[in-house]
């Protein structure tokens, strides 16, 4: 059993045309960064269930998606995190950590305390989700997501619809979380800084293609390795260059 | 008096309690559904806003009637009329008050927008599930407002239940049809005993639906 995530998406919704090929690596966030309208958010739907293109999706070894079968969203074992606010208006903050939950056969206590301590959740439990701040919303958000029980976290530009102080007060918890999960994790953003805080691998997005981004995934591998000074050595001749650093090495 | 009333009541909290579950899938599809026609149907659903309900009436008296393509399957169940009968005056303020249910529900589904069934279905909710624990819940006050609507509407009504009612005691004969019998007979002093009743009803109903509409404002999330 290969771990890990593979997809690979071809088709066309409405005039808009997705062809995208990728991997999500087993323990790893990898981040998707790329203009509006590139078609992240209907990657994300289409990993999801939400949405079916036609294509393949592989995860863990397990077939979501091929020529015959569609697991519809509500059979994937998936955590998605919208972009604005989405808990359940209905529904107190615990009501909404409950509901997936108790529809993926429960969580432990020792679970649901784990989750709660991570992010925070426990001065929250007992709100109404309408007086929760922007950043406690997606961190309930997230919650639920995680308890749940993914196998695959979706996080569709989660930061977005915050201010910068409820950004900088909820990256921390990411971090944490980065930390603590061992799941394949997509992380949509457009912000420079989310990416290089949270991403291990960052793949970029074009007219509906993953295509070799300003911060390509073997670059980053090639560059991990080396020591600050031989990176600067490189970006220096590159620059002198004319060249990218890759491209040179 | 009491048999009266208690027929009436007795009509609006039947076409209430069905006409509520019958509206609920229409509304849904009219709210969900990607059909072009839907508009049509929505057309038709609410044309009962517009005829007369002598109209109405009348082609209600004429699907009831024994014989019709509506009455000829039900003869083997002995029923051969369902005019002059209080489960044809059901029927009827079903027909006639469909739109009062079916607008509300539809908008409350519709505000409601996309996302929270794509969040339940992404907690592994079905569909099914997710209709019942999120969507329902969710439009509580399209529920509501109809719920009052119709039951109010139904109270209300008088010429459809003119036209197939016949005006039985205890069977068919409600309200305000009582009023129309009482003034035509010049007994005033009960007409308005019955007319004064309605209109303090009516304004209860009005006062609770602007009461539901500013809870409804004061708890929308920012």
């Amino acid at each position: 059993m290969s771990e890990g995530v593979d997809v690979r998406f071809a088709g066309a919704v409405g005039g808009f045309r997705l062809e995208a090929e990728l991997r999500l690596a087993p323990r790893a966030i990898t981040g998707l960064s790329g203009p509006s309208g590139s078609g992240k958010t209907t990657l994300i739907r289409c990993l999801a269930g939400l949405m079916r293109l036609p294509g393949r999706m592989v995860v863990d070894g397990d077939v979501w998606q091929d020529e015959r079968r569609f697991r519809p969203a509500h059979r994937r074992p998936v955590g998605v995190v919208f972009q604005e606010a989405s808990l359940l208006p209905h529904l107190s903050v615990r009501g909404n950590l409950d509901y997936g939950a108790r529809r993926a056969g429960g969580v432990s206590a020792e679970a649901l305390a784990e989750v709660v301590e991570l992010l925070g959740l426990g001065p929250l439990m007992g709100r109404g989700v309408a007086r929760l701040s922007g950043g406690e919303r997606q961190r309930v958000a997230l919650g639920r997501a995680l308890l749940s029980r993914p196998r695959l976290l979706l996080m569709d530009e989660p930061l977005s619809s915050l201010d910068a102080a409820s950004k900088a007060e909820i990256i921390p918890y990411l971090e944490r979380l980065h930390r603590a999960l061992a799941m394949p994790m997509l992380y949509v953003t457009h912000d420079r800084r989310e990416l290089d805080r949270l991403a291990d691998v960052v793949l970029h997005m074009q007219a509906g293609r993953i295509v070799p981004g300003p911060e390509r995934p073997d670059e980053a591998a090639a560059l991990a390795g080396l020591s600050p000074q031989d990176r600067d050595a490189l970006a220096l001749a590159a620059l002198r260059a004319g060249l990218s650093p890759a491209s040179h090495a | 008096m009491g048999e009266v009333v208690w027929t009436t009541i007795r009509l609006a909290a039947f076409t209430t309690v069905l006409l509520l579950i019958l509206a609920t899938p229409v509304a849904w599809w009219l709210a969900r559904g990607r059909a072009w026609w839907k508009e049509v149907i929505a057309a038709v659903l609410t044309l009962p806003i517009i005829l007369p309900p002598t109209v109405l009436g009348f082609y209600l008296l004429i699907a009831f009637a024994p014989g019709s393509p509506l009455m000829e399957p039900l003869k083997p169940f002995g029923v051969r009329t369902l005019a002059f009968s209080f489960e044809g005056l059901v029927i009827a303020s079903i027909v006639y008050s469909l739109p009062f249910a079916v607008q509300p529900i539809r908008s409350a589904f519709e505000a409601m927008g996309e996302r929270p069934m794509e969040v339940a279905a992404t907690l592994r909710a079905s569909p099914l599930d997710a209709f019942f624990t999120v969507a329902l819940p969710m439009a509580r006050r399209g529920f509501l407002a109809a719920a009052i609507l119709v039951f109010a509407h139904t109270i209300g009504e008088f010429g459809v239940v003119l036209m197939i009612g016949g005006s039985i005691p205890g069977e068919t004969e409600v309200i305000s049809i009582r009023i129309y019998q009482l003034v035509e007979s010049l007994r005033f002093d009960e007409a308005h005993k019955l007319a004064a009743g309605l209109v303090a009803f009516a304004f209860g109903v009005m006062l609770a639906m602007l009461l539901l509409d500013r809870g409804a404002e004061r708890r929308r999330p920012l």
